[in-house]
């Protein structure tokens, strides 16, 4: 578990603190897939850096496991970060080392000289990452998925508990992102490990995180799981963020709505609800006439999910909504 | 000086002559190659890590030492105000008390090396400045301490601009050690300047010059392929 206590941090510039952080507390659950999605200059590149305190926080605590990550002295530090491994959005690879020499790299750090121990673990992480054919290739010779490839062979290396993500796909074309995001995903799976992401693209949040925190300047706005997160968005930012990743088709606007009679209503289905007919038998059931205004369907992470926006009419619109709310599906009155 | 003169054959003799004695000429070059080989292997061993001091307590860096670099900057910036042929003459005393005397190789060595380390050192620390910061921050994540940085990611990675620096270093050191024949320490630039400049034989002034040509040319065709083969791939 990674825990934040009351962390803040701010940055001081020309003899001022200009804050980058304000105050807060979050945690990230073991085997989870924590996302941290903002605009750049949000702050999102410090927070997940507080985590293995390549920044150091100007006031609260953070724990990692049991550790106090805030209380250690440099030594104890560089053990602890051996633990936690890293990603980057320009990967940060040795260029004078080879493939294998830089997966190699963060056990050789830590102490490990034994050849034959070296060379068999850097063949299982290569094999895991779909590059043992590239081993003793110079980075230079590889394309970007590849190099992200070798990233996240190296941050494994030393068996870490938890993995960080600095924008890992942020470099790299839609395809790519996606091959990447599934290997981050099954690696989250195989070996329980916990994965914090810093994003600014809903859409690598929707493929792979369970949770997300939104992080509008410096400030945590929203936070939930992802796909509450995306049914019902609270704050401005994170609407835009959901607009982008997933737009609504609809017929309009407000404006538009307005000519429509009836009651509007959205309807949120989410997993099993998705996969029974159920609108189309409370109709039937119930008498009610219904208008499709907008509507998305999806899948968030495993979980498939629609929202439809409806004009609804006819004589028993609340019988309608106990049955539709009885079968699953969450209802919000846009329009009495 | 040799003690058997080599007598050139009739060709060279008319083209050049004034010199009798090329086997002087060869022992010249034998001592500029000696000065040039032992000061540059002195001026790494003494340059790169003041270059390595330099760029880690720089503003911003890893250790940021803002006194200790402004004294060590200071240092390497008096060094290198001096032009050579005067630091050679102010240094004497110190050269005599390091090697016992202020004449020859040796003599030579201690004013090269002092001249030439500090403008290596500024090489060493530009070069390591090339160094992506992302790839410091990854080792830095990965749990590497200051030593193991600087041993594994920024003297490897940097080489490429460091093994330039060395070519540039020692191409500047063969100016150097021309300018040290003016003071008694041997070498081409002795024999220019006793014979070519003092005794009117343009002749060897010449064959000096034109072999000091040379000499960089051949520095900089190597340092270019070192640089090739070992630079940033």
């Amino acid at each position: 578990m990674i825990r934040f206590v009351d962390v803040h941090k701010s940055y001081r510039v020309d003899g001022r603190d200009i804050p980058a952080l304000q105050p807060f507390s979050l945690e990230v659950a073991d085997g989870e897939v924590f996302g941290i999605i903002g605009l750049s200059g949000a702050g999102k590149s410090t927070l997940i850096r507080l985590i293995n305190l390549l920044e150091r926080p100007s006031g609260g605590t953070i724990f990692v496991g049991d550790t106090e990550m805030t209380a250690l002295a440099e030594p104890a530090l560089r053990a602890q970060r051996r633990r936690i491994g890293m990603i980057f959005q320009h990967f940060n690879l040795l260029a004078s080392q080879t493939v294998a020499d830089n997966v190699a790299f963060p056990m050789r750090l830590a102490g490990e000289r034994d050849a034959a121990v070296l060379r068999q673990r850097v063949d299982e992480l290569l094999a895991r990452v779909g590059l043992t054919d590239h081993a003793d290739k110079y980075p230079s010779q590889l394309s970007g998925g590849q190099k992200q490839r070798v990233g996240i062979a190296r941050a494994l290396a030393n068996r870490p508990s938890i993995l960080l993500c600095d924008e890992a796909t942020s470099a790299l074309d839609p395809q790519t992102t996606a091959s990447v995001l599934d290997l981050l995903a099954e690696i989250n799976r195989e070996l329980k490990l916990t994965i914090v992401l810093i994003t600014h693209e809903m859409d690598v949040v929707r493929r792979v995180c369970d949770r997300v925190a939104v992080l509008d300047a410096g400030e945590i706005v929203e936070r939930g799981s992802v796909i509450d997160v995306f049914l019902h968005p609270q704050h401005a930012t994170t609407k835009r963020f959901v607009n982008e990743a997933l737009p609504e088709e609809t017929i309009g606007d407000e404006a538009a709505f307005a000519r429509v009679p009836g009651r509007i209503l959205r309807l949120s289905f989410r997993g099993d609800a998705t996969w029974t007919p159920v609108l189309g038998q409370v109709a039937r059931d119930t008498g009610i006439d219904f208008n499709l205004l907008a509507g998305r369907i999806d899948r968030i992470k495993d979980m498939p999910y629609g929202q439809l926006t409806l004009a609804m009419q006819g004589e028993r619109i609340d019988a309608a909504m106990s049955a539709l709310r009885k079968a699953g599906i969450e209802i919000e009155e846009l329009r009495p | 000086m040799t003690t058997h003169a080599i007598h050139a054959t009739p060709i060279l003799q008319a083209l050049f002559p004034n010199i009798d004695d090329w086997g002087e000429i060869g022992h010249a070059c034998i001592d500029t190659l000696l000065m040039l080989g032992g000061s540059l292997l002195l001026t790494i061993i003494l340059g790169l890590p003041l270059g390595v001091l330099l760029y880690l307590t720089g503003r911003g860096q890893l250790r940021p030492m803002p006194k200790l670099y402004a004294i060590a900057s200071l240092l390497v910036n008096i060094l290198r105000s001096v032009p050579f042929i005067i630091l050679m003459i102010v240094l004497m005393p110190v050269t005599y008390f390091l090697v016992g005397t202020k004449l020859g190789i040796r003599g030579a060595i201690p004013p090269l090396v002092i001249g030439a380390a500090p403008f290596f050192a500024r090489l060493v620390e530009t070069a390591l400045r090339e160094v992506e910061h992302g790839v410091i921050e990854a080792s830095q994540a990965m749990g590497a301490s200051l030593w193991q940085i600087v041993r594994h990611v920024l003297l490897p990675e940097a080489r490429g601009g460091l093994l330039a620096g060395v070519t540039v270093t020692a191409i500047a050191l063969v100016g150097y050690t021309a300018m040290g024949g003016a003071i008694g320490s041997g070498g081409l630039g002795d024999l220019a300047y006793r014979y070519g400049y003092l005794s009117y034989k343009s002749d060897y002034m010449l064959v000096t010059v034109a072999l000091l040509i040379v000499l960089v040319q051949l520095l900089q065709m190597l340092g270019d392929r070192v640089v090739a083969y070992y630079g940033r791939r």
